[in-house]
C-alpha cells in the first residue's frame, strides 16, 4: 500500500488562503489504512479547519466526503457535483488521487493535504514502515525477501556498510533496522549464506524513475470501440 | 605492477606499509593542504585524501590529490558512492589517472544526514563493492562498466575500507572476501581499539586465506583526550572502544591525556604488526597531521623505504 | 478527599496553571466523557452522597473510554465547549482491560490537534476515577472547572463572557 502522512496544518491553511468553501475529500484505500486520509481523518481535519477559522474570525464552510478510491475515474461520480460547488477541493489521498482530480476536473482547484512518502505496510499498530522502492527490477529473490533498495538507507546491493550497529542503521538507530543485518540473519537461518558472498552487479536503474516515466500499456486490456 | 604506485612497491618489497590521512579544507584554501602535507612528507608511503568526509563539503579529493602530487607526496584518492553516479565516477577516474593518481579507496560514504547538506539527494547508483569491480575492469580489461573501450592507459592500485567492528560480526569476513572477489588490492580497516574483536576477525580472514589475497592495513587513530574516546565510543557507529582504554585515558590528568593516547597507539601498533596477515598501518591522525612525524617515529615506523 | 498526588490524570503536578487568577465572571462549559463502568457510576455516587460539584460540566456516558475518538473532542470544541475531559477507570482496572490506556494516548494526540488550531492543550485532560470514588468525581469536576476558568473562554467563543 501507499503510505502518506498529513501535511502540517499551518501549511494546509496557508495553501487554502481565503477560500470560503472547502471540500475535504478522503480516499477509502491505502491512506485510510495508514490513518492519513480516510473518512475519520476527513472529520478531524475538517473540524480543525472550522475551529481555526472561527478562532480567526474567518468565514469558512467545510464540506466532507470520502470516496472508495481517488485513483480511479468512476468513483468520482457520486461527489462530482459537490466538488464543483467548492472553491477548493482539499484531497487527502496520495499524490495519485490529487492528480486524478486535477486531470478529471480541469476547472477545479485541487490541493494536496498529504505528503506521500512510500510503499509499505502497517507493520504493527501505529507503525507504518517502508518496504518497497518501486525500482522496477525486483531482487528479493537474492536478498531473503528483504529489500535493500527501500530498506537500506544507502540502497546498497552488497552490504552491510560499517554503519550497522546492533541490528540498527546509524542514520536513525531508533527506528531504522539495518536491512543487510536482516538479510544476513534471514539467509543464515535458511542455510543460504553462500548467497551473501555473491557479488550483486550494478543495478539496471533504467526500470526505475531514472529511466523516464513508467507507463505500462497492456494491449489486451485496452478499451474496444465499435467503428461506425 | 598494477599501478607502479609507491604504496604498491612498498607492499611488493615485503615491508610494512604506512599510510596517513589528510582532510582537505572546507574551501579553497590550499595552504591547509600544503601545511598538513609538510608534516606527512617522508613519514608515510601514501596519504589518503578524504572525499567530502562525514558528508561535509570540502575541496575535492581529486584536486587535493593533484596538489599533493605536485608537492611530491603520493595520494590515495578516496571516492564515495554517495555523490556520484557511474558516469561521474568513471569520468572523474579518468581525470584522476590522467593527473597521476595511482591509488584509490572505494567507499560507500557516510550518509548525508550526518553532513552539512542533509537535504541533499544521495546517489548510490553503485555501491563500494561494485565500484571496486568497476575499477578492476577499467584497469585489467581497459573497459568501462558499459563495455566500451577506454582510450588510453588506466593504472590503479585499488583499495577499500573494511570495518571489523560493524554488525553483524559474522558478516565481516564474508564481506572482506566479497571485496577481494571484486578485485581489491589493499584494505584499510576502521580504527582499531577493540583488539580482541579485531584479532578474531583476522583469524577468520586467515582461515580462508584472505590475508594472502590482498594487503590488509590496520587502521589506528591516536586518542587526544578522554572526551574524544567517549565521543567516538558513543557517537560514532561502528567504533567501539573497550572500557579499559577509556579508563586509562580518564586515569591521567587532562594535560597528559594526549601523551597517554600516543602511548596507547604505540602499543597498539606494536601489537598489530605482530598479527599475522597485517601488511601495513593506516594512521588516521585526525586534525593532528603536525604530530605525525612524532607518532611514526615513536611507533618505530621510520625510515620509510625509497624506490627509484 | 484524595491527595493531588494520588490523582491519576494527565494534569501536571504541581499545576502551573493554578498560579493564575480565574477570568472574572466566566462560567465555562465543560464536556465530561465518563466511562459507564467507573466514572459515570462515581457521578451517581457523588449525587447520592449529596456532594457539591460545579454545574459547568455536561456528562456524556460511554461504554468505555476506549470508545473515545479524538473527533468527539474536536467536535465538542467546534460546538463551543471551553474544556473537555475524559474520565475512565483506574489504570489496570478497565472493564475491557486497556480501553482507558488507549484513551490516554488519544488525549495526548487531541492536545496536539487543538494546539495546532490555536487552543491551549490544557483544555483537554484525562482522569481516572473508580466507581467507588464519588468524592473524587466531585473533586475532578471542580479541578477542571477551576483550570478552565483560568484559561478563559475558548478562543472561538470569546463572546460568551
Amino acid at each position: 500500500m501507499i503510505i502518506a502522512e498529513q501535511k502540517p496544518l499551518e501549511e494546509i491553511r496557508e495553501m487554502l488562503g481565503d477560500a470560503k468553501k472547502v471540500m475535504v475529500l478522503g480516499c477509502g484505500a491505502c491512506v485510510t489504512i495508514c490513518f492519513a486520509g480516510g473518512s475519520k481523518e476527513v472529520g478531524i481535519l475538517s473540524s480543525q479547519l472550522r475551529i481555526a477559522a472561527k478562532k480567526d474570525g474567518k468565514e469558512l464552510e467545510v464540506i466532507e466526503d470520502t470516496i472508495e478510491r481517488q485513483c480511479e475515474n468512476e468513483f468520482f461520480e457520486s461527489v462530482k457535483d459537490k466538488m464543483k460547488e467548492a472553491d477548493v477541493v482539499l484531497s487527502i489521498a496520495c499524490g495519485v488521487g490529487v492528480q486524478t482530480i486535477a486531470e478529471l476536473f480541469p476547472d477545479i482547484l485541487v490541493l494536496p493535504g498529504l505528503n506521500t512518502t512510500s510503499f509499505g505496510r502497517p507493520k504493527e499498530p501505529g507503525v507504518f514502515a517502508e518496504y518497497c522502492g518501486g525500482c522496477g527490477d525486483c531482487i528479493l529473490d537474492l536478498t531473503g525477501g528483504i529489500c535493500p533498495i527501500a530498506r537500506c538507507s544507502k540502497s546498497l546491493l552488497n552490504g552491510p556498510c560499517g554503519g550497522s550497529e546492533n541490528g540498527m542503521c546509524e542514520v536513525d538507530p531508533k527506528t531504522i533496522q539495518c536491512a543487510w543485518h536482516l538479510i544476513f540473519e534471514k539467509l543464515e537461518k535458511m542455510g543460504r549464506l553462500d548467497q551473501i558472498e555473491k557479488i550483486n552487479p550494478p543495478k539496471d536503474w533504467s526500470n526505475s524513475m531514472s529511466g523516464g516515466v513508467r507507463n505500462i500499456v497492456r494491449e489486451d486490456l485496452l478499451e474496444v470501440k465499435l467503428e461506425s | 605492477m598494477k599501478s607502479n604506485s609507491n604504496l604498491e612497491k612498498v607492499f611488493a618489497s615485503g615491508q610494512l606499509a604506512v599510510t596517513g590521512e589528510l582532510g582537505p579544507p572546507k574551501g579553497t584554501n590550499i595552504k591547509v593542504i600544503e601545511e598538513k602535507a609538510k608534516h606527512l612528507k617522508g613519514m608515510v608511503d601514501a596519504v589518503n585524501l578524504t572525499d567530502n568526509q562525514t558528508a561535509i563539503v570540502r575541496l575535492s579529493s581529486i584536486a587535493s590529490a593533484k596538489i599533493l602530487l605536485d608537492i611530491g607526496l603520493e595520494p590515495v584518492m578516496q571516492m564515495v558512492c554517495r555523490d556520484r553516479n557511474r558516469l561521474a565516477m568513471q569520468s572523474d577516474l579518468f581525470g584522476a589517472v590522467a593527473l597521476g593518481v595511482r591509488n584509490m579507496l572505494c567507499l560507500s560514504g557516510d550518509h548525508q544526514v550526518f553532513g552539512n547538506h542533509p537535504q541533499a539527494k544521495n546517489v548510490y547508483d553503485i555501491d563500494s563493492v561494485q565500484m571496486i569491480n568497476m575499477l578492476k575492469t577499467m584497469r585489467d580489461e581497459g573497459k568501462l562498466l558499459s563495455g566500451d573501450e577506454i582510450d588510453g592507459e588506466f593504472k590503479m592500485f585499488i583499495g577499500a575500507a573494511e570495518n571489523p567492528f560493524g554488525d553483524p560480526f559474522a558478516s565481516r569476513v564474508p564481506r572482506l572476501a566479497k571485496k577481494i572477489a571484486a578485485g581489491v588490492d589493499f584494505i584499510q580497516t576502521q580504527c582499531i581499539y577493540d583488539m580482541e574483536r579485531f584479532k578474531k576477525w583476522m583469524e577468520g580472514a586467515r582461515a580462508r586465506g584472505l590475508h594472502e589475497k590482498c594487503f590488509i592495513m590496520a587502521g589506528v587513530t591516536p586518542l587526544k583526550s578522554a572526551g574524544m574516546a567517549n565521543y567516538m565510543n558513543n557517537k560514532v557507529s561502528g567504533i567501539s572502544i573497550p572500557e579499559d582504554i577509556i579508563k586509562r585515558m580518564k586515569g591521567v590528568p587532562k594535560e597528559q591525556q594526549a601523551e597517554e593516547g600516543i602511548k596507547i597507539m604505540v602499543e597498539q601498533i606494536d601489537e598489530l604488526r605482530k598479527v599475522e596477515g597485517i601488511k601495513g598501518i593506516h594512521l588516521m591522525a585526525i586534525e593532528w597531521e603536525h604530530r605525525v612525524p612524532e607518532l611514526v617515529e615513536r611507533a618505530g615506523l621510520l625510515p620509510r623505504p625509497k624506490f627509484d | 478527599m484524595a491527595e493531588r498526588a494520588d490523582l491519576m490524570s494527565t494534569v501536571p503536578d504541581p499545576d502551573p496553571l493554578m498560579e493564575k487568577e480565574p477570568v472574572p465572571g466566566f462560567e465555562p462549559l465543560i464536556v465530561t466523557i465518563a466511562c459507564h463502568y467507573c466514572s459515570y457510576a462515581a457521578a451517581d455516587l457523588a449525587g447520592s452522597m449529596r456532594l457539591q460539584y460545579p454545574h459547568n460540566i455536561r456528562i456524556i456516558r460511554t461504554p468505555c473510554t476506549g470508545k473515545v475518538d479524538v473527533l468527539y473532542i474536536l467536535k465538542a470544541f467546534e460546538e463551543g465547549a471551553d474544556g473537555v475531559y475524559v474520565a475512565g477507570c483506574e489504570e489496570g482496572g478497565c472493564h475491557f482491560d486497556i480501553g482507558n490506556l488507549y484513551a490516554k494516548q488519544r488525549i495526548y494526540y487531541a492536545k496536539k490537534l487543538i494546539q495546532q488550531v490555536g487552543l491551549e492543550p490544557e483544555r483537554v485532560e484525562m482522569f481516572n476515577i473508580a466507581a467507588s470514588a464519588g468524592p473524587r468525581f466531585a473533586e475532578v469536576a471542580a479541578l477542571m472547572t477551576e483550570r478552565v476558568k483560568r484559561l478563559g473562554p475558548s478562543p472561538i467563543n470569546i463572546k460568551r463572557i
